[in-house]
């Protein structure tokens, strides 16, 4: 998964939401994770639409 | 940096953090706290709408400080413009104050302070340890420097992304049906009304709604909540929100000082909250309104729960799940009826269409509602739009 850095607001919400626990919000930077399985409601689930599928 | 030992290790600063370490340090023990981020309570990720009763039970007392304004009471809109209104005593939840959450959080983290708890800040969780399978302790980092905090008993209050509780096997995990993800504007130079904040209901918010918390006469937190199973795209939440505000000319002409974006729970409450050596409290525990969004009430109050229980925990030297599940009852006991009661509201809420809303605003409308609970709502809904009923059978029992 991609994310847009410049968007991103590190609010967490993609954490919370990843059932696979795949992502990690590092203080300024979020980071997926092998364990991620590209369901995809990371990337809806942004509310400024930072991540996007590769 | 050197290993430390403490009686309580509290994972995040937030209200419920601070009110657990706050009631911990006050029955006796030796409180650390720990907060990831460099500031505590910034940037808010709250909409910062709260309700005035709860604080006296807490002990908190309302500052100046940080109530941007006072309402009298709350209007409910509906899709095709018709608005209930709710005065203060009718209203009761989520009305009140609109509150600066990052000076709110901060003084809450003071009376924690002053009450004997140690911080840092700018250290983050990176794992629990556990030992024979119960939790005795954090692996923590600070500056970069990885180091352990070793305490019989370990407080979660990590927020909507907590990790604490899945590291020690506490199932947390959400439904796309019980995510609300949320973006919010606080704009100056709008046409506002600090008696009110106004709720509007319907297809404009999916699943949800859009808010505006009055922050004085020209100011506003406008914000959104949309529940992800009915998204499309990412940045739905925002291109909600932008599309509402460009409709309506006495807010579009507002300037941003602030966006805040995060994400909430609206489910049930879950099974179970506490492990051996841990108890998860506020948004790490799920314990946020499945209608209104809010959470930090019952974040509060869950957070002086545990820290009550920690310290008979200690006293007793027991950190089993046995001893902590007095903390489990115990918020229970606070507010698991209402949270469930509001969980199957919303379930119900969600699958309204625009013209039931209509009907509903529009049969509450000078009704002399004696207290808003949802057997009055239905009530008058019942009188005047008696077909509409069947929808809402069993929330009539």
């Amino acid at each position: 998964m991609n994310v847009d850095r410049t968007k991103c607001m590190m609010c967490g919400a993609c954490v919370g939401t990843c059932a696979q626990n795949a992502i990690t919000l590092h203080e300024t930077r979020i980071e997926f994770d092998d364990k991620c399985i590209n369901c995809g409601w990371c990337v809806k689930v942004c509310p400024v639409g930072a991540i996007s599928e590769d | 940096m050197k290993d430390m030992k403490y009686d309580v290790v509290v994972v995040g600063a937030g209200p419920g953090g601070s009110s657990a370490a706050k009631w911990a340090a006050k029955s006796g023990a030796k409180v650390l706290m720990i907060e990831k981020r460099q500031e505590i309570g910034s940037p808010v990720r709250c909409g910062e709408g709260i309700a005035k009763i709860w604080l006296d039970e807490l002990g908190i007392k309302p500052d100046k400080k940080w109530i941007a304004n006072e309402v009298k009471g709350a209007r409910i809109i509906s899709p095709n413009g018709t608005i209930l209104t709710l005065t203060e005593k009718l209203a009761g939840n989520e009305c009140g104050y609109v509150v600066e959450r990052d000076i709110f959080d901060r003084e809450l983290a003071k009376d924690a302070i002053r009450a004997g708890a140690e911080v840092m800040v700018k250290c983050a969780a990176t794992d629990v340890i556990k030992e024979n399978g119960k939790v005795v302790g954090v692996k923590a980092k600070y500056m970069g420097e990885k180091f352990e905090i070793r305490a019989p008993i370990v407080i979660g209050a990590d927020g909507f992304e907590s990790q604490v509780g899945r590291w020690a096997g506490i199932d947390t995990s959400l439904r796309p049906e019980d995510i609300n993800t949320c973006f919010e504007y606080v704009l100056v130079g709008i046409d506002g009304n600090p008696d009110f904040n106004d709720f509007y209901l319907g297809s404009i918010a999916p699943g949800g709604y859009i808010w505006v918390f009055s922050k004085g006469a020209d100011a506003a937190n406008v914000g959104i909540g949309v529940q992800l199973s009915k998204l499309k795209n990412g940045g739905d939440a925002k291109m909600y929100l932008d599309k509402f505000i460009r409709s309506k000319p006495g807010l579009a002409k507002g300037q941003p000082i602030k966006e805040i974006a995060g994400a909430v729970s609206v489910c049930a409450p879950i099974d179970c909250t506490v492990t051996d050596g841990l108890m998860l409290v506020g948004d790490a525990a799920r314990q946020i309104d499945p209608i209104t969004g809010g959470g930090v009430a019952n974040a509060c109050m869950a957070g002086m729960i545990a820290g009550k229980v920690a310290g008979k925990a200690l006293q007793k030297g027991d950190f089993s799940k046995e001893m902590l599940m007095e903390y489990d009852k115990g918020w229970r006991e606070e507010f698991e009826d209402q949270m469930y009661r509001n969980f199957v509201a919303k379930e119900k809420l969600v699958k309204l269409s625009d013209e039931t809303f209509d009907k509903c605003i529009e049969a509450m409308q000078g009704v002399d509602l004696e207290r808003i609970t949802t057997l009055e709502i239905l009530k008058a809904v019942q009188a005047k739009y008696p077909e509409l009923i069947k929808e809402f059978e069993d929330l009539l029992m």
